[in-house]
């Protein structure tokens, strides 16, 4: 009653901000399914390489940014879901029927490696996450099944209602609608008990606990879900490049995905996307300078993390 | 049957005892307290019971079940509930989504629910929301159900830990020093707060507590301790003449 006032005007502003928020929304949509048809090869690609990275780093959002625990060996997943779908195509599988397998193949690496590892602190749980990752990486590198050091060659690429996926722009739109469907299923997540869980328990473990929460069962759905995201992608990262080897999955891999997240700012859906794109649009547009530009990139990291430590963008809450 | 019964609960840390044999009752739906001169060791009892720390010996039975050494999100579920004597909000949430945690354990929606939005789902979210704010309506901070829990005073964010413990649907709740901080109002709001959760919820309440007139005004049967060993129990008048209490108190801390 007393702050009827405030809250009638916070009212209309929520709606006047999620007008225009739609409205930009759909606009952007709008530009983004509308690209292929005016650029070149070259954008699409990077576009492509775009989307690919907001997968990953939407998916690593969940483990860092929601449940705010730290993952140094994302690639991991990745891999997992790339060689999971690479191996099985070999042996004739449909590529559509090797998603929900690279997916539970992540999910269970997610369990391997969060189920002994989750009742670490943080700073060990970054070592272990890191050696996980290099684990990976260096089997991959020594099973026979995995191609060795050559990694797998000539995967088969997928068809869809008869139609062959090839062309760039057949990737271009599999990814885009596969950012879209990491968006809806990161905010659903999000908004929900799961989603509340994870935030509690980043504010404050005990008090989370003495609430009836299950820390280590809740910290590990926040790793399975961030490596179910990992798979999916690898899965479709396999049949665009018919090709897979180990050194794709190296510890820069993680890190880059890793850099994204927080660049852009942890816990936060725009954040990420933001994050991505620029990770991947920046060494691109100062492709001219050669070597210079990770220099160049790495000053700019720097800088923006001393200015904006909470990441691009900016905070919702007062 | 009592609600609760710790039998010879002893906690040691290293050669250090910080609870030593305590045996008590809680009978169904009564309010009692847990008091004692500074460090004789009642918030270590108290963590004990709420599985925070791993009592050392002895036994502790929750509704004739034994919740000894349990992991504290367990007792939460069996009915347990606890506040914090420094105040533990989750301060970047509002103050609705705090409260709605309670409801964790008492809901059951996973993955596949959130993200297809099954309408099971939905129905459960509108439940907690419904509960959460039922709960914030009868600590009496309703109105302050969006803000975010850092920006309330700081009566406010203990009303906000009481909703919060209130809304896990304990049969049991423990207050730790839930008076600390607060004006004389709203000590007086709390032992009527107190009483209602007794009467209207039917909730059995223990309460640790420093202030003395509090502890007298509300409780139907106190257990004093001190060096972590029971020194009295019994109603506020045998207490308060009791002389092993007296001498406890006396030359140790000065009354308020």
């Amino acid at each position: 009653m007393v702050n009827s006032v405030g809250f009638k005007d916070r009212v209309t502003e929520t709606i006047k901000g999620k007008k225009t928020r739609v409205l930009f929304l759909s606009l952007l949509v709008i530009i983004v399914a509308l690209l292929p048809l005016g650029v070149n090869n070259y954008i699409e690609e990077v576009m492509t390489n775009t989307f690919f990275y907001i997968i990953l780093a939407l998916g690593l959002n969940i483990v860092i940014g929601y449940a705010g625990l730290v993952d140094l060996g994302y690639a991991a997943f990745f891999a997992v879901g790339a060689y999971t779908t690479g191996i099985l195509m070999r042996y004739g599988l449909n590529f559509w029927l090797t998603i929900p397998i690279a997916v539970i193949f992540c999910v269970i690496a997610g369990i391997i490696i969060g189920g002994p590892t989750l009742r670490l602190r943080s700073d060990y749980l970054a070592i272990v996450t890191l050696g996980f990752g290099e684990i990976t990486r260096i089997t991959a590198r020594n099973l026979k099944v995995t191609g060795g050091a050559s990694g797998l060659v000539g995967i088969q690429r997928p068809t869809i209602f008869g139609h062959k996926l090839y062309q760039i722009t057949d990737f271009y739109y599999t990814f885009f609608i596969l950012v879209i469907l990491a968006i809806i299923v990161s905010l659903r997540i999000y908004h929900s008990r799961l989603g509340r869980a994870w935030q509690y328990i980043r504010e404050d473990e005990d008090a989370a606990e003495a609430m009836g929460i299950d820390p280590v069962k809740t910290k590990l759905y926040a790793y399975m879900i961030g490596a179910a995201f990992g798979g999916v992608a690898g899965a479709f990262f396999a049949v665009k490049m018919t090709a897979i080897s180990p050194e794709t999955f190296a510890f820069t891999q993680s890190a880059m995905i890793l850099l994204a997240v927080i660049l852009g700012g942890m816990g936060k859906i725009p954040g990420a996307i933001l994050g991505a794109v620029f990770l991947v649009f920046f060494p691109e547009i100062f492709r001219e300078i050669g070597q210079m530009r990770m220099l160049l990139f790495g000053i700019l990291l720097v800088i923006i993390m001393v200015f904006r430590p909470q990441g691009l963008w900016p905070e919702r809450k007062s | 049957m009592p609600i609760l019964e710790v039998k010879k609960l002893t906690l040691r840390f290293g050669g250090l005892t910080a609870v030593n044999n305590l045996s008590f009752d809680m009978d169904e739906n009564s309010i009692v307290s847990l008091i004692g001169p500074n460090g004789a060791g009642k918030t270590s009892a108290f963590n004990c019971l709420t599985g925070f720390y791993k009592g050392s010996e002895g036994d502790i039975l929750f509704q004739g079940q034994s919740i000894f050494r349990q992991k504290p999100y367990k007792i939460t579920k069996l009915g347990m509930a606890r506040t914090f004597q420094n105040l533990r909000l989750f301060k970047d949430m509002t103050v609705l989504e705090n409260v709605m945690s309670g409801m964790h354990s008492r809901t059951s929606a996973g993955v596949l629910g959130a993200v297809l939005r099954l309408p099971s789902q939905r129905q459960e979210e509108k439940k907690i929301r419904q509960v959460s704010e039922e709960c914030l309506d009868f600590v009496g901070i309703l109105d302050k159900q969006d803000r975010l829990a850092r920006n309330l005073a700081y009566g406010d964010q203990r009303r906000v830990e009481w909703a919060r413990a209130l809304a896990t649907h304990p049969k049991l709740i423990l207050l730790d020093e839930p008076a600390a901080g607060l004006n004389h109002d709203e000590k007086d709001q709390l032992v009527d707060l107190i009483r209602r959760i007794q009467k209207d919820l039917g909730i059995t309440v223990l309460l640790i507590e420093h202030d003395m007139g509090l502890v007298m005004k509300v409780s139907e049967k106190i257990v004093v301790i001190d060096y972590g060993q029971k020194i009295a129990e019994g109603s506020s008048e045998e207490v308060k003449n009791n002389p092993k209490v007296i001498e406890a108190y006396l030359g140790k801390e000065d009354e308020e």
